[in-house]
């Protein structure tokens, strides 16, 4: 009775969360894949409301804000997993999109190869400057490694300035694209079409979804979140934290590279006026608004991010503003973020649980502590 | 919903029929019989059971400190300590406050390196060894304040000392390869085991941070054993206990030991430490002053001096 009387109380949000997490994995995918397909039909279907236009073409709002969930994504793995302040990800966002353009743009005097062939590139190569950066600064925690990370922000910036090659604000002009023409003989992937480019960037984000998935619920995951909670209790229960440290920082770097070089093909234009600090405060905005550690909640706040402000046009200019008093409130009434931080680290969790106590695991921080004080009264 | 509320009903109405097919394991085992409970309990045991090569035989041997000296500045918390843990016992370590215990575990487990002196393991010299390596190699540890991961479920904490003993990294567990599936199988086996051996089961899926502290005490023994040392650590795992407490702690260590462990304790309850070890190592202010038999330790006069005080000779 007195459980009964607690679930009402409960907010609905929650209630989902756990009818999601009872439901089996069968289930979950029949519900996932119209989700799925609703989202890849938002730019053709242009829903009244919803839709940015006249203010911002919505395909491309579209497009911006799946660029920031893959970015956000990236992020998380850093932050919301391992919890590695990153002040300095926009930097990894910035090797990216030079990499695209330097391949591609005829600006460039390096050898030109197919756009499609720098994606994998621009990821091994911001992995490579993830490792550089990581090496010697992940020796330190907390605010130090923050400062850090702000100072390496800053420096690819500044070098993408100073170096010749690098055409500071000059920047390169016609970044490549994917191939492929329509039957009347114009680009698919066109700069002015967003429809193609989100389709690229949602199918990419679902595979990373997926493989970051993949580590969250293995070794790596566990170490990630080990290292997250208790540094040094997750060393002396046997995780080599150095390594796996780097690891997080060298898998954040692949993910927002690869958004980068996506940034560069669809602008088909670099340099180096878009990579600055705030920018890489608002990708930290997404993850922290929608709930460091929790893949979900980690792409409905870089949606919220990059959708408010092509929405609401005329608020745009004060994003900032908007968004700093947003973080405040969040941060005094619901510090875990929209969504709360939520993992499994078992790959096959779900079947344990079922055979150990006959139930799923408490997945989400908030219900616990519902339980526990439902368990409180009724005894 | 309703498995919510079926859960909070385990407990009591574990004999009913819908909670039969709800309950798991641990619902089952409160219906067994006493001999089914004592063949699980043994098929427990024997997946708790330590399953590595030790260098060295029962008896001997099996760690070793050799005039470990630690200096922090000008202060000696360690001074020129020699003592040995033989394979299989008990071996209690206590002192007054501040007399170099945990100093001694540090040490031992790579926190802090030792000024001077040297720790074996199997007549091997740790040397320089990092503390995840040292993990690897076999010496596992508890913390005096509980040092759990609070976010993770107990099943998951449990899975993290496993680990250690694990070589998936990322590219196998991307690709979700067959080392990674063999190991993650093993691992959960392993870990529900313990769970259950030290007790705790029944409450597996809870994050680690939501348990009563009793749990979480008995979580982190489960935890450093699942890394299958050879040596097992305890640094005072009774604090804040009741006496009830302590006998059934006693009792878990004991059956630890019996298991196949060799177990370090680290305890100021004098009753638990004469009650359960095989041998004692006395500290104070950062000396052995003495090593032996319980009953021998409870006589020494110099044990007794060091915990009750010398009578000044005005006073006497």
């Amino acid at each position: 009775m007195t459980s009964a009387r607690n679930e009402s109380r409960r907010p609905h949000l929650q209630q989902l969360g756990e009818w999601w997490n009872s439901l089996p994995r069968t289930r979950q995918w029949l519900v996932l894949i119209p989700v799925v397909l609703l989202i890849y039909a938002l730019p053709v279907l242009n829903p009244p409301i919803l839709s940015t236009e006249p203010g911002t073409n919505f395909p491309i709002a579209c497009f911006n804000a799946a660029r920031f969930a893959l970015i956000a994504l990236g992020l998380n793995v850093v932050v919301g997993q391992a919890g590695l302040l990153d002040l300095g990800y926009v930097g990894f966002f910035a090797v990216g999109a030079y990499v695209a353009a330097l391949f591609t743009s005829p600006d460039s005097a390096l050898a030109k190869l197919p756009y499609l062939v720098t994606l994998p590139l621009a990821m091994v190569i911001t992995m490579f400057f993830g490792v550089v950066l990581g090496t010697p600064t992940l020796r330190l925690r907390g605010d130090y490694l923050a400062i850090v990370t702000l100072g390496f922000g800053e420096i690819v910036r500044l070098l993408a300035t100073i170096v010749p090659p690098l055409k500071g604000q000059v920047g390169f002009q016609e970044v490549g694209h994917p191939p492929g023409r329509l039957p009347d003989g114009s680009l698919i992937f066109a700069s002015s079409n967003g429809t193609p480019w989100y389709w690229l960037v949602v199918t990419l984000t679902i595979a990373m979804l997926m493989l970051v998935g993949n580590l969250e619920r293995s070794r790596v995951g566990r170490a990630w979140v080990a290292i997250r909670e208790d540094e040094d209790a997750a060393q002396i229960m046997g995780v080599p934290t150095f390594k796996f440290k780097l690891w997080a920082f060298a898998i954040g770097a692949a993910i927002g590279g690869l958004s980068g070089a996506l940034f560069a093909g669809e602008v088909g234009f670099v340099n180096n006026q878009k990579f600055d600090v705030p920018t890489s405060v608002l990708f930290l905005a997404a993850v922290v608004l929608g709930g460091s550690g929790n893949k979900v909640g980690v792409l409905l706040g870089a949606f919220v991010v990059s959708y408010v402000p092509d929405r609401f046009t005329e608020l745009a200019n004060y994003k900032y503003l908007i968004f700093g008093l947003a973080l405040i409130i969040l941060m005094i009434f619901r510090p875990q973020g929209l969504l709360g931080a939520r993992q499994r680290l078992l790959a096959k969790g779900r079947e344990a649980y079922q055979r150990l106590i006959g139930r799923p695991e408490q997945v989400s921080s908030e219900s616990a502590l519902a339980a526990e004080s439902a368990k409180g009264v009724g005894a | 919903m309703s498995q919510e509320t079926g859960l909070q009903e385990v407990p009591d109405e574990a004999g009913e029929e819908h909670v039969q097919v709800e309950g798991g394991i641990v619902a089952e085992l409160e219906r067994m019989t006493p001999e089914e409970r004592a063949e699980h309990e043994a098929e427990v045991a024997e997946v708790v059971a330590p399953d590595r090569e030790i260098a060295v035989g029962f008896g001997e041997t099996l760690l070793e400190l050799r005039e470990v000296t630690v200096r922090f500045g000008g202060l000696v918390a360690l001074d020129a300590v020699s003592f040995g843990i033989r394979r299989g016992e008990i071996l209690g370590l206590i002192g007054p406050n501040g007399a170099g215990k945990t100093t001694c575990f540090n040490a031992m487990t790579g926190v802090y390196r030792p000024t001077s002196g040297q720790v074996l393991l199997e007549d091997r010299p740790l040397g320089r060894r990092k503390r995840h390596q040292i993990t690897r190699l076999g010496i596992a540890r508890t913390f005096q304040n509980i040092r759990l991961f609070g976010e993770m479920t107990a099943l998951e904490n449990v899975v993290v000392g496993t680990d250690a003993r694990h070589r998936t990294s990322v590219l196998g567990a991307l690709l979700r390869g067959p080392r990674h599936r063999r190991e993650e199988a093993e691992a959960v086996e392993r870990a529900m085991a313990l769970l259950e051996f030290v007790g705790i089961a029944d409450r597996a899926a809870d994050k680690a941070r939501n348990l009563p502290y009793g749990y979480q005490r008995r979580l982190e023994i489960a935890r450093a054993l699942a890394t299958e040392p050879k040596l097992l650590c305890l640094d005072e795992p009774a604090a804040g206990f009741n006496p009830a407490e302590k006998e059934q702690l006693m009792g878990l260590i004991r059956k630890i030991r019996d298991d196949g462990y060799t177990v370090l304790l680290i305890e100021h309850d004098m009753r638990l430490v004469m009650g359960v070890t095989d041998r004692i190592v006395v500290l104070e202010f950062g000396k052995k002053i003495a090593e032996g038999l319980p009953a021998e330790i409870r006589d020494n006069p110099a044990v007794i001096a060091a915990y009750l005080g010398v009578p000044d000779d005005g006073a006497a």
